[in-house]
């Protein structure tokens, strides 16, 4: 079991309100899975995401992602841990405007301790696997949306973690982009053995995974639970 | 180092931005070279003021000529290892802009109590057989390319000369004198005071200032307390100051130059704190999401702090750099005026340092934000 969480609960206080966005969730997600998250606005999905790849704490309960209770470990730790084990992909892409896409896919290659011809060698092999090798000079706002995905996927695949987590991803791009980042999912979760977990509010995009969970109202849908 | 060319993209993202910041913190080091360079050009003479000197002036004012006939009473003053005078002569060459300290003196009275001037001594000798030989400072003859032989005019803003009625005094070039302990000194002239007092039509056996030399400086204010009490109820009562405290108070009439230029770049870094402060605010609030994103990616909060205080570091040092170095090229044109020929080394340093304040003051509240940022919140756009 890669993904294991067990009574999780997550409340926000925004001014004087306290709002319980998940309820005790318990969820577990095997090594190699391809799951995706779906339900209405405001379920919970992207809040379960933000536990998973650690981006967030749980206010009670136990989230334990690829072997480490994450919830017990400090902010920095929690870093360390986040820049070797999950790889992050947006609905918006988030890639660094300024950098080159070479650029972007070398920035989480930063934190290791790569040499420079290292790290050029490890990003152009990522971006060759997304299909964009002959666009590593370029910047993003010389890509289309689904190049700048695909850059977005190379930077999140760059160091090798055993998750990927994915806010979305398909959600900025037309229909037939979308199908090949989603394949493009698909190839890593097959012949890669990324595990993915994917929140997605588009049926189609769901059917590339191997797993479906739905959610509502900070709940795991029953019929669905694992 | 691997973060250079990280930091060097985010630093141009807005290249107007950027680029007007960095004119505006380049500008205020070009003044802070220049002011700082004028003030430490000032102090040098205070800093090089020989301790082992008295400088006696009249007590009612430093144009105020003493009789020379002091001479003898100081020299049996206890402690004076020697007495020399000289005066003021008001000379420049053709035009008044090109002004030449010219100064008479007993040559041989002066070399001893003033060993800091190095005169070859068959010029010295040259001198003393010409009687309107001048001996040039090694500067002066290279800026106005004399050499020795040449006869040249000195327009005496003060004298006339009795013999031909002119305030134009020619004089044979007959040495150059180096001054290697300050070379702004070399910018002046020695020539002999027998001419001097011979030819001027008023003010014959008078000097403009007496200059002594000490056996002990620890005596200093003892002798100084000694001449001034030899002439006093005089009717030329002197006023004997080290000539550290001479130079001192000789610079203090134009001023106090130190607290002007302070004031100066007080306000102008005051105001250039918020302008980079203001701009480096903007910069991080404009990439909020991208600092999530680092952070995402498994960046610490301390080292995103680090990168902000980075990039400010970067802004500031370039700018300071290029502010100096415009200021070290610049500041030799100003040697006709200040006598400094190179920007002193102190004043580069301490502008570096004061780059690193500023740059540690403009980014340390942008870099607290950035350290603060909540990735979910950041990414949702809280």
């Amino acid at each position: 079991m890669i993904v294991s969480l067990k009574k999780v609960a997550k409340r926000y206080t925004r001014g004087k309100e306290t709002v319980e966005v998940l309820h005790s969730l318990d969820l577990g997600i095997e090594q190699g899975d391809f799951v995706a998250l779906m339900g209405p606005s405001g379920s919970g999905k992207t809040t379960l995401l933000n536990l998973i790849g650690g981006l967030d704490r749980p206010s009670e309960g136990e989230v334990v992602v690829a072997g480490e209770h994450i919830d017990r470990l400090s902010g920095a730790a929690l870093a360390r841990w986040r820049a070797r084990n999950v790889g992050f992909v947006f609905q918006f892409y988030n890639l660094m405007p300024m950098l080159s896409a070479q650029g972007n896919v070398e920035l989480p290659l930063l934190l290791t301790k790569l040499s420079a011809a290292q790290r050029r060698k490890n990003a152009q092999t990522a971006l060759t696997v997304v299909g964009l090798a002959d666009r590593a000079r370029h910047k993003p706002s010389e890509l289309s949306g689904g190049q700048q995905q695909r850059v977005a996927i190379a930077r999140a695949l760059v160091a090798d973690p055993t998750l990927l987590v994915c806010d979305e991803p398909t959600g900025d791009l037309d229909r037939k982009t979308a199908d090949e980042i989603l394949g493009l999912l698909q190839t890593l979760n097959r012949d890669y053995g990324k595990t993915i977990v994917m929140v997605t509010h588009d049926p189609k995009a769901a059917e590339f995974a191997k797993r479906q969970l739905h959610m509502d109202k900070g709940t795991l849908v029953p019929g669905n639970m694992p | 180092m691997k973060y250079f060319p990280f930091l060097w993209a985010t630093l141009w993202r807005k290249k107007a931005r950027t680029i007007f910041t960095l004119l505006s913190i380049v500008i205020a080091f070009l003044l802070f070279g220049m002011l700082q360079g004028v003030n430490a050009a000032f102090q040098l003479g205070v800093d090089n003021a020989n301790v082992n000197r008295l400088i006696v002036t009249s007590r009612i004012s430093l144009t105020e000529a003493l009789p020379i006939s002091q001479r003898q009473q100081i020299e049996a003053v206890p402690g004076v290892a020697g007495v020399a005078h000289a005066s003021w002569f008001g000379a420049y060459y053709q035009e008044q802009k090109n002004f030449i300290f010219a100064a008479p003196v007993e040559i041989d009275d002066y070399l001893h109590v003033v060993p800091e001037v190095k005169i070859a001594p068959e010029q010295v000798a040259a001198l003393k057989q010409n009687r309107s030989g001048l001996i040039v400072g090694a500067e002066t003859m290279k800026k106005y390319g004399w050499k020795i032989g040449d006869r040249i005019p000195l327009h005496s803003t003060i004298w006339v000369n009795k013999y031909d009625g002119t305030s134009d005094w020619k004089f044979d070039i007959v040495g150059v004198y180096e001054f290697p302990s300050d070379r702004s000194q070399e910018n002046g002239a020695f020539f002999n005071y027998a001419l001097f007092d011979e030819a001027r039509t008023f003010g014959a056996g008078t000097v403009g200032w007496w200059i002594v030399s000490i056996k002990d400086p620890n005596q200093s204010a003892q002798i100084a307390a000694q001449i001034d009490k030899l002439f006093e109820n005089s009717q030329d009562e002197t006023k004997s100051q080290s000539e550290k405290e001479f130079t001192q108070s000789f610079l203090k009439q134009f001023g106090d130059i130190n607290f002007i230029v302070k004031a100066i770049l007080g306000a102008v870094f005051f105001t250039l704190l918020f302008l980079t402060g203001n701009t480096m605010m903007q910069s991080v609030r404009e990439r909020i999401p991208e600092l999530a994103v680092l952070k995402t990616l498994g960046f610490s909060d301390g080292k995103v702090t680090l990168l902000v205080l980075a990039e400010s570091l970067l802004l500031c040092l370039i700018a300071a750099a290029l502010g100096l170095l415009l200021a070290d090229l610049i500041f030799p044109l100003l040697k006709d005026t200040i006598g400094v020929v190179k920007l002193p080394t102190r004043v580069l340093v301490s502008g570096g340092l004061i780059a690193v304040l500023l740059a540690l003051a403009t980014g340390g509240l942008p870099a607290l934000r950035a350290q603060r940022l909540v990735i979910v919140d950041a990414l949702a756009g809280r």
